[in-house]
């Protein structure tokens, strides 16, 4: 009796797991459809938010969720040209010293009160606040004055012409009405963000998952899609397979999986594969203080004994372009006549012999009897940085030159190394931003402790060109400062510039209305949508 | 002395009857002579890259394929086999090193020495072993010394309990008696008379161990706080290979079988000794 | 009973003691100050605020009387906030994370002593035949086979190519929509594969403690004597000796636990499953000082709660030590 008390059991519950509201999986639709509302979206990630009050937070998986929630007064379009958000326009005084920003009436935070200049000046002042621990009062500190005559219009004064100025107002504004005065760093925010954004929090599960709904009064419209699931899936392996097993909707694909593990007519029939150049470059940095690197001939040998193409097909599979300059090819500021030091081991010989080190009888390079040794450091985690070091220590152990891998878990990589200047060299990644201004990585006064340029570059030559390129407007001189400073770079070579990885984005195929641009995919997230008969999730 | 011809061929008769343990037995020893041969066994180098034939299947050229930057799996197996071997039995040593000497004291002493030992361990024994190396590794650096020394002083308190045992047994026997009385000092009588004696069952617990620490070596592998590359180690290629299951199998399942076959093997001869040296099961 | 008890109860207390100071000892093996990570990830943030974070910390002060306040604190369970941008609490941060790691770890051991007992004995029982030969090689492959690559395979196998089980993650999307019914059966469907993958790693240990017991119990007089009073060879077994060998089994639960939270940070990593183990992880690589003190001091006194409660089952289970003659 007991027993079949048990079937019984069991019976009702796979007739429960049946009945679930899960998605009928593998039910991948192509079918077209007018646009709809409903369904959802999965998007996988590694890291879980630190914090969603973006002003405090410095990890990308925190910038994904707040990204939806907030606005700036600005932002790029699809193009990369910067275009109104909460500000409905703007006016440059012919100074080009105070900005005007004429805000958009009737945007509502997502708790129903009414967005105004008060908030922006609210921003702008915590952002500068000393106590406030944020990495970006930096741009904010060049305003002289800032002052919201009525609720909507803002003012800001500086007192240099600034060229970034514009662009850094494209930071998130803050409700005013919920943090004023109180201790941002304790606020409930962090956990429960409230936005102008087209999306609206509703629960974050711990180590599970985020998931966001769509806000029906956004300014621009209510988005299609209803739900943005984010779900924590620390392992990568994990999150492939949870991509193939139909649980993700998008993720980023690696070259190797774009490449040779998605290439099935299955595969293709259900998701969008889509690739174009990332906003970032690669390098290895040598520190210049080091005397072994101070003879700018070791550079350029160093350089010539690499070869960036053999790089980009072995750790990128193609999928990437050799990088000459600290700018992404085909932008404005981008010099495409840069010459540069192609793989030539012969070249990097030569050079090397100029400046003093010859083989020995053991083929080791040597000077004055001390062999040319040195550690490429990198972080732990990124696996193409890795690889990309173990062919730079491939390729010049063929020059005699001995190179050591040191990987170094990232808090501790930035602590004890890059901070403090305690390194020789390093293979590490920067984000290109649409604004080509240089002044945190190359400029002579940011080579102090805990700054940007910590390979400790100065050249007055460079400083004078940065300086101007950031106090004009006019894109065309700015433009000719920018091709100098890549022409100076390209002969100094305090980095060997590597490459410019591609963005392998997949995204399930049941949504539409994706438009690649410049910008990537994602600007018009709000409008991507998923036939009515194609929806999974209620 | 206990130590005599009679227990080694008591010992030997039933170990050999044992043929799991002896086929395990020839493993290992296979083993050590690969990686020790490992420049005659293969041809390539272990880092020679060849970036145009990335992620290649097995061939006759590469009978492991190539890895993700185009170097020979079977050569990095091979050579891997030094660095596993050699984290397992550095780590197992220090451990049987630490953990004899701390039983010997508490055994030998007792009273005071005893409890406050035996408290330490354990305190030590309380802890998440895999917690307790995490912290370490990551707060120091993964280097391969790191990584062997902390796994040997995370795993020495189950010796530290067994030499313990043994000693306070041997204390008591003849043979020590006539030592003391004799007038020998407590440093001949540990380590001449007692520690001898103590050590067979310790030999089962280092067997034990070295599976151990290949395993863990891998598992901080895989959190990519193992030994790190370009150095290969059987944990972090099968790393390497985990994000191409599906289609390079090749890359995870020739270190994956290693150290199967490998903590297999020297569990089995645990076992071996274990069941030889156990008067219970002779018949 | 009671002053066995009692006797128990206060052993704990230098055992605490040495566990805090383990933990202490460990973290101050970091070069450096643990604040310094801290503010040095936030380099806006002003000299005033390290002062009050040092003086918060107590790291003006020497060594012993930072443990002690430490310990202080410690006895309220109050470990400070988290060094991680989120600055909570950390004890509210393991508070939410333990129930997953804890119920995952409870049931694996069940399972484990259900498989790991009757293959012991079985494994005892027919000593050296080949059965047991079969038994002992089947358990230490589940010993060997490294967990994340096993885990990696089936959840492809199972996951991916056949579909029949989830991938990760403890419940699928909705599931807060469904029945109880439902939902525990998506729930249990999440869980089969970290908890059998768990059992199959951790059945070495046990089955082959338990033949070693019954084995020695097998050889003991009273074995020989029921033998010989011709009780069938199935009464012997399992009346006499199965019970007598269970016995030591006990306290071997208690110390089986170290080991079990200890591989939960591969586990909680590969199956995204939001336990203890992952926080950890994330703790120590973030270098989050307070919530790795936190974690393996209510680590390392979980497994003190263990053994005492092993110790008190033994008690109970043990006649003389019940009669308090032990």
């Amino acid at each position: 009796m007991p027993g079949r008390w048990f079937a019984a059991l069991l019976f009702c519950c796979i007739l429960a797991g049946c009945n679930g509201d899960k998605p009928q999986e593998r039910r991948i639709s192509r079918s077209s459809g007018p646009p709809a509302y409903g369904d959802a979206i999965v998007v996988g990630s590694i890291g879980e938010p630190s914090t969603l009050i973006p002003l405090l937070a410095t990890d990308s998986a925190s910038f994904d969720i707040a990204g939806l929630v907030y606005n700036g007064l600005v932002r790029y379009d699809k193009n990369l040209k910067l275009e109104g958000d909460l500000a409905r326009s703007w006016d440059v005084s012919p100074d080009g010293l105070t900005i005007t920003f004429h805000l958009r009436r009737g945007v509502k935070w997502q708790d129903g009160v009414e967005f105004t200049s008060r908030d922006v000046l609210y921003t702008y002042r915590v952002t500068i606040d000393p106590k406030t621990p944020t990495a970006y009062s930096g741009d904010f500190k060049q305003v002289k004055t800032a002052e919201a005559p009525d609720p909507y219009t803002f003012r800001v004064t500086y007192a240099r012409p600034f060229a970034p100025a514009l662009a850094s107002w494209g930071n998130a504004i803050l409700p005013a009405h919920l943090l004023e005065g109180k201790d941002i760093t304790k606020s409930d925010l962090s956990r429960h963000p409230v936005g102008t954004g087209p999306y609206r929090f509703k629960e974050w599960v711990p180590g599970q998952k985020l998931v966001l709904e769509s806000y029906h009064d956004y300014y621009e419209g209510r988005p299609y899609i209803d739900r943005y699931v984010y779900r924590i899936i620390p392992d990568s392996s994990t999150m492939y397979m949870e991509l193939k097993a139909g649980s993700l909707d998008r993720m980023g694909l690696t070259p190797v999986q774009y490449a040779r593990q998605t290439t099935s007519r299955e595969f293709l029939d259900r998701f969008n594969k889509f690739r174009y150049p990332a906003s970032g470059y690669t390098f290895l940095g040598y520190n210049l203080r080091n005397p072994l690197f101070s003879d700018r001939r070791v550079r350029q040998a160093l350089t010539s004994a690499i070869d960036k193409k053999e790089i980009v097909q072995g750790v990128l599979l193609g999928m990437g372009q050799v990088a000459r300059g600290p700018y992404k090819p085909g932008t404005w500021a981008y010099d495409p006549h840069i010459h540069d030091f192609d793989y030539d081991p012969a070249r990097a010989v030569r050079l090397l012999a100029e400046a003093g080190w010859q083989r020995n009888g053991d083929g080791i390079m040597e000077k004055n009897g001390r062999p040319f040794q040195f550690t490429i450091l990198t972080n732990q985690g990124n696996d193409q940085r890795l690889r990309t070091a173990q062919i730079i220590q491939w390729r010049l152990k063929q020059i005699g030159i001995d190179v050591k891998i040191r990987v170094v878990e990232w808090a501790s990589f930035l602590k004890n190394f890059v901070d403090t200047g305690n390194f020789e060299a390093l293979v590490l990644g920067w984000t290109i931003s649409p604004d080509p201004d240089l002044y945190d990585v190359w400029d002579s006064s940011k080579t102090g402790p805990k700054e940007l340029n910590f390979v400790g570059f100065k050249n007055s030559e460079v400083d004078r060109l940065i300086a101007e390129g950031r106090t004009t407007f006019d894109q065309g001189k700015r433009r000719r400062c920018y091709w100098r400073i890549q022409e100076i770079l390209a002969k100094e070579q305090p980095y060997t510039f590597l490459y410019v990885p591609d963005e392998l984005p997949v995204v399930s195929a049941r949504f539409h209305g994706i438009r690649p641009a410049p910008a990537g995919i994602d600007y018009n997230f709000i409008r991507w949508y998923v036939p009515k008969e194609g929806q999974l999730y209620q | 002395m206990l130590k005599d011809s009679y227990f080694h061929e008591v010992f030997w008769k039933q170990f050999r009857r044992n043929r799991l343990a002896l086929a395990a037995c020839g493993i290992i020893v296979f083993l050590f002579l690969l990686s020790l041969f490992a420049p005659f066994v293969t041809p390539c180098k272990p880092d020679a890259l060849d970036l145009y034939h990335v992620l290649m299947p097995p061939s006759a050229a590469h009978w492991f394929g190539t890895d993700e930057l185009g170097r020979d799996v079977f050569t990095r197996v091979v050579y891997g086999a030094r660095i596993s071997l050699k984290v397992g039995f550095v780590a197992v040593g220090i451990s049987i090193a630490v953990g004899t000497l701390v039983g010997l004291l508490a055994g030998y002493y007792g009273g005071v020495v005893d409890s406050l030992l035996m408290r330490f361990v354990d305190i030590m024994l309380c802890f998440p072993t895999f917690f307790l190396i995490l912290a370490v590794i990551t707060i120091l650096e993964p280097s391969i010394w790191n990584i062997m020394a902390v796994i040997g002083l995370t795993s020495w308190m189950g010796v530290a309990r067994l030499v313990r045992a043994e000693v306070l047994s041997l204390r008591e026997r003849d043979f020590v008696l006539a030592a003391r009385a004799l007038g020998a000092s407590d440093a001949r009588i540990i380590f001449r008379h007692i520690l001898p004696n103590a050590l067979s069952p310790v030999l089962v617990s280092a067997s034990l161990g070295v599976a151990g620490a290949i395993l863990t070596e891998s598992a901080l592998s895989f959190l990519g706080i193992g030994v790190q590359p370009p150095t290969p180690s059987w944990g972090n290629i099968l790393t390497s290979g985990k994000d191409y299951i599906e289609f390079a199998w090749w890359l995870s399942l020739y270190p994956g079988l290693a150290i199967l076959v490998t903590v297999l093997a020297y569990n089995l001869v645990g076992e071996g000794i274990r069941d030889a040296l156990d008067p219970r099961i002779r018949e | 009973m009671i002053t066995y008890l009692l006797k128990r109860l206060v052993m704990l207390v230098p055992l605490l003691v040495g566990i805090s100071l383990v933990t202490f000892t460990v973290i101050h093996l970091a070069p450096g100050e643990p604040v310094e990570m801290q503010t040095s990830l936030n380099p806006k943030i002003s000299a005033a605020a390290r002062e009050r974070m040092r003086e918060f910390y107590g790291l003006d002060k020497p060594l012993y009387v930072q443990y002690l306040s430490w310990l202080k604190r410690m006895a309220k369970l109050d470990f400070g906030r988290s060094f991680a941008p989120d600055g909570r609490p950390v004890i509210e941060k393991i508070r939410e994370r333990i129930p997953v790691t804890l119920s995952l770890n409870v049931i694996s051991l069940v399972l484990e002593m259900g498989l790991a007992i009757p293959i012991g004995v079985l494994a005892a029982v027919r000593r050296n035949s080949r059965l047991d030969r079969a038994i002992t090689v089947f358990v230490f492959l589940g010993f060997a086979v490294p967990t994340f690559w096993l885990a990696l395979l089936l959840m492809y196998l199972f996951g991916v190519q056949l579909g029949w089980l989830p991938v990760s993650g403890l419940h699928s999307l909705g599931s807060d929509r469904l029945g109880l019914l439902a939902w525990s059966w998506d729930l249990a469907k999440h869980l089969l594969l970290p908890v059998s993958i768990a059992t199959f790693g951790s059945l070495a240990g046990m089955s082959r403690y338990m033949r070693a017991t019954m084995l020695e119990v097998l050889n003991q007089d009273y074995i020989t004597t029921a033998r010989a009073k011709g009780l069938s060879e199935r009464v012997v077994i399992w009346r006499h000796a199965f019970r007598n060998a269970l016995l030591p089994l006990i306290t071997l639960l208690g110390f089986s636990l170290p080991g079990l939270i200890g591989g939960s940070v591969i586990f909680e990593t590969i199956f995204a499953i939001p336990g203890m183990g992952q926080l950890f992880y994330q703790g120590v690589m973030g270098r989050d000082y307070p919530l790795v003190m936190g974690i393996l001091v209510i680590g390392a006194g979980l497994t003190l709660i263990g053994n005492l409660l092993a110790d008190v089952g033994y008690a109970l289970a043990d006649p003389r030590i019940r009669h308090g003659r032990g």
